[in-house]
């Protein structure tokens, strides 16, 4: 079981913690705990949480954790959970260095989920709240069953991404119910008032009837055309329109909760990641290393920033990025006499001694997330000092190959993986489909193709909590295509866009 | 140490259980599982335990990387990571689940699928062997086998008892007589012992497809009687018009032309086991596998004198297998059902295909011999 910090290891804590503090991090309370591998392996696979509901894929992630760990491809070092405390966890075996850079690293982690503005309104009790989930959930596998639970959860986290995943925050309240408009659309029609009945073919003639039965049957199927806009939150429209018993509609917002609890991660993972190691060695190399670390610490770190050709380590270029910030700024590379000086000479001896940067990066990890960070920083020079290139698959040579180092195309094939989390997006745009209750759903398009075998394994999960067709348009080699599941049979029909 | 995780852990590895059962089949009848055995265990890809999402492919998606090199420069193998990592702690990508399963594990779900019952053992508890047991702690015994903690714990005692414990200086220093050591019993464990003698027919008409069929076959065999036995001994013959002993590798890899003296490979059998494996200590399984063709009847009446004067009394059970190939005329397993059909240790199976692998291997261990 974990076990709360040793007299050496508070004292380490309380060094580190002083630094960071003097160095105008601002984070929650933050504690440690100190666990062996097997359990650290646990609480990761549980994605920081110990507590959280009981299902075989945390026994999976730990299958692959520690068999990563027992051929010596990873280790996890650092694990953080966004909370108010903090909590963090510190490997017991580590050397006394290694457990000051886990702490000066947690430190920074803890500052940015406290004042980006991402995580504002994320639940900073989720420890108990998955505490209480997992209640929720033991609580319907003793009513209901472990099998039809654990099939209910499984066939919803097929559908876990399909939340707004840049909403500033969870949506709760849903629309108000269409009790009153269906009331609505279902009057009469009687045409103009009738006294006396030998007038009524004059009054009221059978084609002005019709032309009135028209207008309104028309305006009962626009009113049932919902949602009325496309909604990106699928998880939601699910949770307010699915014939969902109440332990399936219960877990459905558990899994939704979670969901948008660790989006804001998603979305910060380089700036996040790249705070939390720029203070870590600024705190380290300025502050907390004995001579007899540096060897050690050098190599840990070096470890971190490593890079592999055919991915980004969002470790890297986040410490990259914000170093780049702080220098920019500290010599005043900003602005419009900077970005119109062309004067390459001037350009590379270029600085007002402004010494802005600290200020600049801490105001920076207030109001970015990736994608803006991302849009905003990642200058040309930058891009080529960082050596990187947009890559891809050549089918011919059935290998992968770098294909550009043209600026604007890696910051937008930077952006694109970025934006929406690197998932496609996909709305609600009719849940009345045909006028048969089929769900219908649309994929935007933006150059890249939907994994087919997976987009029929998922329509079919979405089918079954919706328990009626489910449809999605998308576009495979550029034609459009719907694609349906009714319950038993997929079909695939081309389409207009 | 029991962590929580257990729980879901052992759920995961009933669920990828479930899922071999159910692809067992498929794997059955794929070779591609014995390359990829290790000592004890083997890797199997499981398909689809991954939760299905709407998302890219990444072949489409493509992606951002870092480093050095021309444009249309390959990167090389496994330097491009599905998914890029930008899920906090959430490996997506095109990842394909491959579990380690240990054969035992394998043999089980076998087993169970093909309702194989276990092996009634012929030859039980014959041969001992003997194992070490620490079974208790003693006063006396060499220093390596000194048990510090019941050592110290005796000197605590004796300090107490004494007196001369100071609870504000605790130094425990053991003296001679607290000295306690570890002894042990030499425990007699009983062992069943088996061998198989894998027979096969070289000769040209055992084409490559057909072999191919008979190293599956041998894989799942092995397998299942590894499971039943520990200790599990195989020999290897083969045979064209002359029978000789090889090790396993040549057994699956040779070709000959030529002629078949099945009676020849029998020959050999009875001497190896006459030689090596007396029956009352050794469980026997003499496989047999051709294609169904022998030289002359002369030749297949002498096998059959000598499956049932010499062989069939001594094995648990003998089995043939007979691989359906162009050129075989099949002929020497009717002999075989017509001579001996009805014999409890013979058991007999034609293969037509890799299809059929499954269902013989149920024809070979689904007697329980």
């Amino acid at each position: 079981m974990p076990k709360s910090l040793t007299p050496p290891l508070r004292k380490l804590k309380d060094e580190i913690e002083g630094h960071a503090k003097e160095f105008g991090l601002d984070f929650f309370d933050t504690r440690f705990e100190v666990v062996s591998y097997d359990e650290l392996n646990m609480v990761a696979a549980y994605g920081g949480f110990p507590t959280r509901y009981p299902h075989w894929r945390w026994g999976m992630e730990y299958e692959q954790l520690s068999k990563g760990y027992e051929y010596g491809l990873s280790k996890i070092y650092e694990l953080v959970i966004n909370n108010d405390p903090c909590y963090a966890y510190l490997l017991e075996s580590n050397s006394d260095v290694d457990q000051k850079l886990v702490m000066a690293h947690v430190y920074g982690h803890c500052d940015f989920f406290k004042n980006n503005f991402s995580f504002r309104h994320t639940n900073r009790r989720m420890i108990d709240d998955m505490a209480n989930h997992a209640t929720r959930v033991r609580r319907w596998v003793d009513k209901i069953g472990v099998e039809k639970v654990e099939d209910f959860i499984d066939r919803t986290l097929s559908l876990e991404n399909l939340i707004d995943q840049h909403a500033p925050h969870i949506r709760r309240n849903p629309d108000p119910r269409r009790a009153e408009d269906e009331m609505k659309s279902n009057e009469r029609v009687e045409g103009f008032k009738v006294d006396r009945e030998y007038m009524r073919g004059f009054i009221n003639p059978s084609e002005f009837l019709d032309s009135q039965r028209k207008r309104v049957e028309d305006e009962k199927q626009k009113a049932k055309k919902f949602p009325e806009r496309p909604q990106r939150d699928v998880l939601q429209f699910l949770l307010e329109n699915a014939p969902l018993e109440p332990w399936e509609a219960d877990i459905l917002a558990i899994i939704r909760d979670e969901a948008y609890y660790f989006a804001p991660q998603g979305q910060t993972k380089i700036m996040n990641e790249g705070w939390a190691s720029y203070w870590h060695s600024t705190i380290m190399t300025r502050r907390a290393l004995k001579d007899d670390e540096v060897i050690d610490y050098a190599d840990r770190h070096s470890g971190t920033m490593g890079t592999r050709p055919g991915s980004l380590n969002p470790y890297k270029l986040g410490i990259e990025l914000w170093r780049d910030i702080e220098d920019r700024w500290n010599k005043g590379r900003f602005g419009k006499e900077w970005d119109e000086c062309d004067d390459l000479r001037a350009r590379r001896s270029w600085d007002k001694k402004l010494g802005q940067g600290r200020e600049k990066i801490f105001e920076v990890r207030k109001h970015y997330n990736d994608i803006t960070f991302i849009d905003t920083f990642l200058t040309a020079e930058f891009a080529l000092e960082q050596k990187l290139f947009v890559y891809g698959f050549n089918d011919k040579r059935n290998s992968w190959e770098i294909l550009d180092r043209e600026f604007r195309k890696v910051k937008n094939k930077l952006l694109q993986q970025l934006t929406n989390f690197g998932q496609p997006i996909i709305e609600v745009v009719d849940g009345n489909h045909e006028n048969r209750g089929e769900l219908l759903m649309a994929h935007k398009h933006d150059g890249q193709d939907l994994k087919s075998d997976y987009a029929r394994e998922t329509l079919r999960n979405v089918q079954s909590l919706w328990r009626r067709p489910a449809c999605i348009i998308t576009r495979y080699d550029n034609k459009g295509v719907l694609l349906r599941f009714d319950g038993q049979n997929h079909t695939e029909k081309k389409i207009d866009l | 140490m029991s962590l929580r995780i257990h729980q879901d852990h052992s759920r995961f590895k009933q669920i990828v259980r479930g899922k071999i059962k159910s692809n067992l089949r498929k794997y059955v009848q794929k070779g591609e599982m014995i390359g990829k055995k290790g000592k004890d265990t083997i890797s199997i890809p499981i398909p689809f335990i991954d939760i299905p999402h709407f998302k890219y492919g990444h072949k489409e998606q493509g992606g951002v990387g870092q480093g050095d090199g021309e444009v249309g420069q390959q990167l090389s193998p496994g330097a491009v990571q599905p998914g890029d990592g930008h899920q906090a702690g959430q490996g997506e990508g095109d990842h394909n689940l491959e579990v380690d399963v240990t054969l035992d594990e394998l043999a089980q779900i076998l087993g169970e699928e093909l309702r194989l019952p276990n092996i009634e053992r012929r030859q039980n508890e014959k041969i001992v062997t003997q194992k070490i047991r620490y079974t208790g702690v003693n006063t006396t015994g060499p220093e390596s086998l000194r048990h510090f903690k019941r050592t110290y714990k005796q000197a605590l005692r004796r300090q107490i008892a004494m007196g001369t414990y100071d609870a504000s200086r605790p130094i425990i220093i053991p003296t001679r007589e607290d000295r306690r050591y570890r002894s042990y019993k030499l425990q007699e464990l009983p062992e069943t012992n088996a061998v198989i003698i894998y027979m096969m027919d070289v000769s040209g008409s055992m084409g490559d497809e057909q072999k191919e069929i008979v190293r599956i076959e041998s894989f799942w065999l092995d397998t299942w009687l590894r499971h039943q036995y520990k200790g599990l001994e195989a020999r290897y013959i083969i045979h064209d018009a002359v029978a000789r002993e090889v090790d396993r590798d040549t057994f699956f890899h040779t070709r000959e032309s030529g002629g078949t003296m099945i009676s020849s490979a029998y020959k050999l059998c009875r001497d190896i086991i006459k030689a090596d494996y007396p029956k009352s200590a050794w469980n026997i399984y003499p496989f047999h596998f051709s294609d169904g063709d022998n030289w002359s009847a002369d030749d297949t009446r002498q096998c059959i004198e000598m499956l049932r004067e010499d062989i069939l009394p001594g094995v648990n059970q003998f089995a043939y297998g007979q691989v359906e190939s162009p050129y075989g005329s099949g002929q020497f397993i009717k002999d075989l059902r017509e001579a001996v059909g009805d014999a409890t240790n013979v058991a007999l199976s034609e293969i037509a295909d890799k299809d059929a692998i499954y269902p013989s291997i149920k024809d070979f261990l689904g007697k329980g011999r």
